[in-house]
């Protein structure tokens, strides 16, 4: 069953939209990944997903349901109500992310507190046993700890146990490891992996590490400038990528080239607010554009388990089809 | 190593007192704690290592941005410390270095122009046409066009930004640059293109590297030599591809097996870290990483390991490794 079911949603800022058209969906238990670069998009959906998009951003959807409930059309008071307990999200930077004048305790007890509800002890026993789930030595001590008492690791543990306090059923981690070092990253993911194991959460991993999407996901959303270019089942799209961006990205990193050749660079950068342009929005950089790529937009092909917007989608040799 | 040395440093200290309190005593913070290496002409140095380990303060160092607190550093064969401040001036500009964010590191109420002839204005004599010329001749070089002589660092992406970051690196024709996380603020592709750009760069001008990153991959794609840091101190040092096939040090398996690997049969065997870098005012008896190291016995919480050449200019600090006790790590999972 689906969890999360997102149709031809998008989102736009006055005149620009961030997010075009994009659909998707995550089931129980899964771990989806969504790649891009910065600017693509992917924490604007997510965020509208959340209802955290404010004045003047505005999200519109074919259907945008949770559980089969339809979040869009739902009252605002009920909203509230899944967001934070059956949906939750972990943000990017857990230095800025936590409030600086609550104790952790505070923060975590504060979530509980507005959603479940219950008397100061059972509480104050419940964050306790969060932040020994999270893996949080003496969490008697931390209860009372300050964010800035905490190191990254232990604040983006924090963060965790917010977001897995009311025990969502679907968990968006935006960047969750971005701002850490790879040893800490690590343990992070092997953490969040090992909770949404245990608790057969659906995952959304926001990042732009796509090595780290390869070794976690079930599924991959590659993003490019607001729009879907392709999406799949992770091996598939990491080994035979069909979308010339995906492919482009891939070839890019430093370990995909052989000794100390040449990357194979993208030329050009993510088209920005103002210079969107016309057809399809890879065409400038994409080394098999046509002529019909650059006037006309390409519609999204197959279905919506391996999705690919491209006229001429890659063949399995990497090679664009006539 | 020795043909054509043009950077070595032996014994590079950076200590920083830290004020406790009113009646305690100062702290001492090691940040860099006996750091020694030999950069040859043309070659790339890469050093590794987690947040807080002192790569950036190292590079600070090298740059004579900040005076080491003891040690000896050469740029080919002469003392950088002790000269005078003349002298030191003239050699400053044959090191220079390149900042980590492009956001901060260019002054947002300059033109592009402007900032990439400070340095020629600061230290050399050369006229106002003369200093155009070559400012637009090194634009022409890392990728920008003419027209963005006069435009502001804000009109910029970010690849471009640590293009201009790079050509104002270049315009006193250094010998050494130094390359703080150069690449990390920027998106995969462009990533590719400034890393493109800066081996292209090598190979014309037959600079040498100091690549301060702490992303494995690209380090792997673009050193000879890799130095790996730990709260301080050097703890592995060899040449790229025996630090990557072959990695010795406990501390330098755990970051090679936590940095994720796109296809399958790359992955290694994930080495599981316990805990986190402890705090560099408060340091642990013995070796740094005893704390998190499954090797670890009583003889690494008491004694600090040296840094021992094993093989083949393969230089380890680990007792471990001495006494043979480490598993045999094959980097398969």
């Amino acid at each position: 069953m689906s969890l999360l079911t997102l149709e031809n949603l998008s989102v736009t800022f006055g005149k620009f939209r961030a997010v075009d058209n994009i659909s998707y969906s995550v089931k129980e238990g899964e771990v989806l990944g969504i790649v891009g670069e910065s600017g693509s998009g992917k924490s604007v959906s997510s965020l509208s997903v959340m209802g955290l998009i404010d004045y003047p951003g505005e999200v519109s959807a074919d259907n945008l349901s949770f559980a089969d409930q339809d979040l869009l059309s739902m009252p605002e008071k009920q909203r509230r109500k899944i967001t934070g307990s059956d949906i939750a999200m972990i943000f990017q930077d857990p230095m800025t992310s936590l409030n600086p004048c609550f104790t952790v305790g505070y923060q975590i007890i504060e979530a509980l507190k507005t959603h479940d509800g219950g008397n100061k002890k059972v509480l104050r026993a419940r964050a306790l046993e969060l932040l020994n789930l999270v893996g949080i030595p003496a969490p008697e001590s931390r209860m009372n700890a300050y964010p800035h008492q905490l190191s990254g690791g232990m604040s983006q543990r924090v963060m965790i146990a917010i977001a897995i306090a009311c025990n969502p059923k679907l968990l968006i981690a935006d960047e969750p490891t971005t701002a850490l070092d790879v040893t800490i990253q690590a343990q992070i993911i092997d953490l969040l992996i090992d909770l949404q194991k245990q608790k057969q959460m659906g995952l959304v991993l926001i990042t732009h590490d796509l090595a780290l999407v390869a070794e976690v996901a079930h599924r991959v959303v590659v993003m490019y400038a607001g729009q879907i270019v392709e999406s799949g089942p992770a091996n598939e799209v990491f080994s035979t990528p069909r979308h010339p961006y995906t492919q482009a990205l891939l070839a890019s990193l430093p370990e995909s080239a052989s000794g100390k050749a040449r990357l194979e660079a993208l030329p050009g950068v993510v088209p920005g607010q103002y210079d969107r342009p016309q057809g399809c929005l890879l065409s400038p950089r994409c080394p098999y554009a046509t002529d019909h790529c650059r006037h006309v937009a390409p519609d999204s092909q197959g279905s919506l388990e391996r999705q690919v917007k491209c006229h001429t989608p890659l063949d399995a040799q990497g090679r664009p089809a006539a | 190593m020795s043909q054509d040395l043009i950077l070595d440093a032996h014994n590079l200290k950076q200590h920083y007192d830290v004020k406790q309190g009113l009646f305690q005593p100062n702290a001492v913070v090691k940040a860099v704690d006996g750091v020694s290496f030999a950069l040859a002409k043309g070659k790339t140095l890469a050093v590794v290592g987690e947040s807080g380990c002192g790569k950036s303060t190292l590079g600070r160092m090298l740059t004579m941005i900040e005076t080491p607190t003891a040690g000896e550093l050469n740029f080919i064969g002469q003392d950088l410390l002790s000269l005078s401040k003349d002298q030191q001036k003239q050699l400053r500009q044959k090191i220079q270095i390149i900042f980590q964010n492009p956001y901060g590191s260019l002054n947002p109420r300059k033109k592009i122009g402007a900032i990439l002839e400070e340095p020629l204005v600061i230290n050399t004599s050369m006229g106002k046409a003369e200093r155009k010329a070559k400012a637009l001749a090194m634009m022409a070089k890392v990728g920008l066009k003419t027209e963005h002589y006069d435009r502001y660092p804000h009109m910029f992406s970010g690849g471009q930004r640590q293009r201009i970051a790079i050509a104002r690196g270049l315009m006193l024709d250094p010998e050494v640059i130094v390359a703080d996380e150069p690449v990390s603020a920027l998106d995969v592709s462009v990533q590719a293109q400034v890393l493109n750009l800066m081996m292209d760069l090598q190979q014309e001008f037959g600079l040498s590297y100091v690549f301060i990153s702490h992303d494995l991959s690209v380090v792997e794609h673009i050193a000879d030599d890799v130095m790996v840091m730990y709260l301080g101190k050097v703890v592995e040092h060899g040449s790229c591809e025996e630090v990557f096939t072959q990695p010795k040090h406990p501390y330098t398996q755990a970051l090679l097996s936590s940095t994720p690997q796109l296809s399958a049969d790359k992955r290694r065997q994930r080495i599981k870290l316990e805990g986190e870098l402890p705090s560099p005012l408060n340091p642990p008896d013995g070796c740094a990483f005893h704390g998190r190291c499954q090797y670890a016995n009583d003889r690494c919480r008491i004694e600090t390991p040296a840094l021992r050449c094993q093989a083949n200019q393969h230089l380890i600090a680990c007792h471990a490794v001495e006494e043979e006790r480490l598993t045999p790590y094959d980097g398969a999972a």
